[in-house]
């Protein structure tokens, strides 16, 4: 188990990683998603022993290993650049962390082999990383980190370098391969529908800070705040500003009443949210809130149709699951099930409201 | 000679019998093709890396001589033509900025170079900031920005002209984050529907491709597999690495004979528009996870393999007689426990030895 006890790092004036305490079990993939200058790389090099935080504590399996040197623990990284030997054959290149440990001979055979045939390398072991495809090259670079056994394995945006195709495949792959390794799996990305693919559990960080944590279906399912519901969506989350006054919510711009009432709320600003996804041309049910706009461009994917339009001057987008084409500068309307329409307060921490919504 | 850089109308681009092989090379990069593209279009190449479309990509900017066939822009012909000479604006994957000028210099710097009136750059200066959403910061050093910013003027950079044939785009938005590639990808959309500007969009990424294209060209191995709006892509891929690759998940590609006019795939029958002549082709049957849909009861059991829930749909992978095959659930539909899989039979398409050669007929 690796545990992150108030980790803190400042750099230059700023603070760069601001108290995060984490826990992460052996076996279980834990995502690190946000967008770039997160701290996703910051918390790595931490973790990794590469960098020190100026306070704050790092244990692994209770043992605190922030003195120690990276040598002597048995991490492995693998980056977005496919590192590899290019002189080295495939084989060589898996298994030169295992040479460096002056593992026996028959060993390495039969530990390489497992770990080729896990990633399906057999093939092309006798070849050079420059003869394989970029998908085939980061495979070598995984290899050899799983090939150590390492006790702690961290991965930072491992696809980002890979074609779009290739990275589907790889995703698909990788959760039955790391639930093989045994290890404190860190994986950083700045991709949501990543995350989702991938599972395990999620870190949602921003400005170096952690903003939730928890099973990744649950962070994308109940944000705890409307940072992490907007990291968490792609395409992005829509939200708009309303005002509550006696339960009764308004747009604040535009004072346009929603039709929602919520009496257990105090007065005050609130920001309304919804995923794309969650626009419907049709009507669902009675209580269905109703948002209306102005179609500024039409995306048209072949099977979906991507609708952005300003609401209440914000910038919308409905993703609908057929073709549809709509005029720049026409009306659309778009219904929103109340199951699916979050409540921020004005410190962008989600309200809890739907359990006591009366139908 | 050098094209006259005073029209305001964009190229139309011919590319006839066009190939080209590296020196050192035993085969061709880009196989021979005949190409017609439309002044003011907007085109993605879209492929895997190692397709072909970067060459061809360099080929219309000039900077690589094709070894075989001519370029012709608006009927004039440009192969012999520098970049210089061709009058093109291009935006690559990183930034390409001057460090120690300020944002709205980056931005003048291709104006001024070509001597347009001073009133004139700062007004398409100024249009060129607010359309990226960089007012604020005119007068910061580029230096002081992020890698997203600077990429933006980049962008900028290749649209702040409005008298160049061409604007290509080299996988520009590969380095940017989701949120801000949404952003600058709908940016480019309004741009293109507003000044209709010829362009050329290069890119691995089929969400970028199929969005911001007219018409999108897929590339494998050096050929132009198929050119089409996103819909046929999506609807009638004529060739089965088309429908593979455009699609998450991609479409489902099964093994089947064929009796008459009919496709069977494990036992079930499906109705085709045309008899096929089964002349010891390899058939295989195409449909769309998206068209698939799960029941109790109805159609061939499935054996469920994985579960993957990515938020707004579930995708279900499984085996039917042994063969791999995975459907979309939307969000929120309750899946069977032993579920049943039927095929939305117009949605059929029937390819011999990898090429569409017929579609379902639908019931």
């Amino acid at each position: 188990m690796l545990e992150l006890r108030n980790i803190t790092r400042h750099q230059a004036e700023e603070v760069f990683l601001d108290d995060i305490s984490l826990c992460m079990q052996r076996g279980e993939l834990n995502i690190l998603l946000g967008p770039t200058l997160a701290g996703k790389t910051s918390l790595m090099r931490i973790m990794a022993g590469l960098d020190k935080p100026d306070s704050g504590e790092l244990l692994f399996d209770g043992v605190s290993v922030l003195g120690m040197a990276v040598q002597k623990r048995n991490v492995a990284m693998v980056y977005q650049q496919f590192i590899n030997y290019p002189s080295l054959t495939v084989f060589e290149n898996i298994a030169s962390p295992l040479r460096v440990a002056r593992v026996e001979k028959s060993q390495i055979n039969r530990q390489v082999a497992e770990v080729a045939e896990l990633l399906q390398m057999t093939q092309v072991l006798d070849r050079t990383p420059d003869t394989l495809s970029g998908g085939q090259q980061q495979r070598v670079a995984l290899a050899r980190a799983l090939v150590k056994k390492a006790d702690l394995v961290l991965l930072d945006e491992p696809l980002a370098n890979l074609d779009y195709k290739l990275r589907e495949e790889l995703r698909a792959e990788l959760p039955a391969l790391f639930a093989a390794m045994g290890a404190v799996l860190v994986y950083a990305t700045t991709e949501p529908t990543e995350a989702l693919v991938l599972g395990g559990n999620s870190v949602c960080l921003h400005h170096g800070r952690v903003e939730q944590f928890g099973s990744t279906l649950e962070l994308y399912r109940t944000p705890v705040s409307l940072r992490s519901a907007e990291i968490f969506s792609d395409p992005p989350l829509n939200s708009a500003k309303v005002e509550c006054v006696a339960g009764k919510l308004a747009f604040a711009r535009s004072q346009q009443q929603i039709g929602l009432n919520i009496e257990q709320i105090p007065d005050g600003s609130y920001t309304l949210a919804v995923r794309p996804h969650h626009l419907s041309r049709e009507r669902a049910g009675l209580d269905d809130i109703e948002v209306k706009g102005s179609v500024s461009v039409t995306e048209l994917t072949g099977s979906e149709t991507f609708v952005h339009f300003s609401m209440e001057d914000n910038s919308w987008v409905a993703l609908l699951h057929d073709v549809q084409n709509f005029a720049v500068a026409s009306t659309v309307v778009f219904y929103v099930e109340l199951q699916h329409l979050f409540l921020f307060d004005s410190d962008d921490a989600l309200v809890e409201w739907h359990s006591t919504i009366k139908s | 000679m050098a094209l006259d850089n005073k029209k305001l109308k964009m190229a139309s681009i011919q590319l006839q019998s066009l190939a080209h092989r590296y020196p050192s090379a035993a085969d061709y990069a880009l196989r021979s093709m005949q190409q017609s593209w439309n002044d003011g279009g907007a085109y993605a190449l879209l492929g895997p890396s190692g397709c072909g479309k970067t060459t061809l990509l360099n080929i219309i900017s000039g900077l690589l001589r094709p070894s075989e066939g001519r370029v012709l822009f608006d009927d004039f012909d440009v192969t012999d033509l520098t970049t210089e000479q061709r009058n093109i604006a291009q935006v690559f994957q990183f930034p390409v900025v001057y460090d120690t000028m300020t944002v709205a210099d980056n931005l003048a710097f291709p104006l001024r170079n070509r001597g347009i009136a001073k009133n004139e750059i700062e007004k398409r200066v100024a249009d060129t900031l607010q359309m990226l959403d960089l007012q604020g910061r005119a007068n910061e050093r580029a230096r002081s920005l992020t890698a997203d910013d600077k990429q933006k003027i980049s962008l900028g950079r290749g649209l702040v002209r409005t008298d160049v044939q061409a604007i290509l785009f080299d996988e520009p938005l590969t380095v940017i984050d989701p949120h801000l590639k949404w952003q600058l990808r709908t940016e480019l959309k309004k741009i293109h529907q507003r000044f209709q500007h010829t362009m050329i969009y290069v890119t691995h990424d089929q969400t970028e491709a199929l969005t911001f294209a007219d018409q999108v060209i897929v590339m494998y191995e050096g050929a132009v597999v198929q050119i089409g709006t996103p819909q046929q892509l999506f609807e009638t891929p004529e060739h089965t690495f088309v429908g593979k690759f455009i699609g998450s998940p991609g479409m489902n590609v099964l093994p089947c004979e064929i009796d008459g006019s009919e496709a069977v795939f494990a036992g079930k029958k499906f109705s085709l528009n045309t008899a096929v002549d089964n002349r010891g082709a390899r058939f295989e049957l195409g449909i769309r996870p998206e068209h698939i849909t799960l029941s109790q009861s109805e159609g061939m059991p499935l054996t469920v393999t994985a579960l993957e829930d990515v938020g707004r749909h579930v995708i279900v992978r499984g085996e039917i007689a042994g063969t791999a095959l995975c459907a979309l659930v939307k969000d929120g539909v309750a899946i069977p426990e032993n579920p049943c899989v039927s095929f939305d039979s117009a949605r059929i398409n029937l390819y011999a030895d990898d090429y569409r050669v017929g579609s379902g007929r639908g019931d």
